[in-house]
């Protein structure tokens, strides 16, 4: 399966839709891709809204972490949105669930930027 | 759980590979009576050893392929992944859950192999790497067959 990946604008907070695998490749690419491209833009606000990715792999996670470094390397913060189980649970297993701020409901993680 | 059986591939050293050798042990996993968090946990480990072997094993080369073998038996799915690298040591993978390593980009490959699968056994061979991975059926999925 393919991955996608499309941005939105709300207020000053930039959305990442994602759908797919993110896997070495084409899917970790794509994600490294539109998180540069919005830090090159200035967008210090991101959230991966990954409700429709069902499956990383260590590559996807290693790019996630290096998305979630970026970000706050250049003063902003990434957060994610939706995960589905198995991702959940990867995130678990790899001590990274408490390392990510992770929201269930986008109106919510919207607010948490302040 | 189905009678023993045997399937052996050889695969060229690309990143298609990996989807090759995922998608074959899956189906083999499933048609093994393996529930669906299983098959997802053994298909997992398949692509981490796969990509290891492509990437940090043959380095891409076109001279040099993966085996990749999947064998069923008594309530248990044991996979083979051979590469034809340098090889090398396990027990010089650093700790990803390490608090200094915790951030780093990669390194997780081996570890959620181990995190996913009963057993793993990491040999080196007179050319290259071997990797034998070993999943239970859980009693569970035994249970649901046996009815």
């Amino acid at each position: 399966m393919s991955i996608k990946a499309s941005t939105r604008q709300v207020d000053k907070v930039t959305i990442v839709d994602m759908s797919g695998r993110i896997t070495l490749g084409e899917g970790s690419s794509t994600l490294r891709e539109t998180v540069r491209d919005l830090v090159s833009k200035g967008q210090k606000k991101i959230i991966l809204n990954l409700g429709d990715v069902s499956y990383i792999d260590s590559s996807g996670i290693g790019e996630l972490v290096s998305s979630y470094t970026s970000v706050n390397n250049q003063g902003g913060s990434l957060k994610l949105l939706n995960l589905q189980k198995k991702v959940h649970d990867l995130l678990q297993i790899t001590k990274l669930y408490t390392v990510f701020e992770v929201h269930t409901d986008e109106a919510a993680a919207i607010k948490s930027f302040g | 759980m189905a009678e023993a059986r045997k399937q052996e591939l050889k695969l060229e050293s690309t990143l298609d590979s990996v989807d090759v050798a995922e998608e074959m042990v899956r189906r083999f996993a499933e048609e093994n009576g393996f529930s669906e968090d299983e098959i997802h946990q053994i298909g997992m480990a398949v692509r981490e050893s796969v990509v290891n072997a492509v990437v940090h094993g043959n380095c891409y080369s076109s001279q040099k392929k993966v085996t990749l073998a999947v064998e069923s038996g008594r309530d248990r799915l044991t996979i083979k992944v051979q590469d034809q690298g340098v090889g090398f040591d396990p027990d010089d993978v650093p700790d990803p859950l390490a608090s200094e390593n915790i951030m780093r980009k990669s390194g997780r490959g081996l570890f959620l192999i181990r995190a996913f699968m009963d057993e793993l056994h990491v040999n080196r061979l007179s050319e290259g790497m071997e990797v034998i991975m070993v999943k239970n059926s859980s009693p569970t999925t035994s249970k649901e067959e046996g009815k």
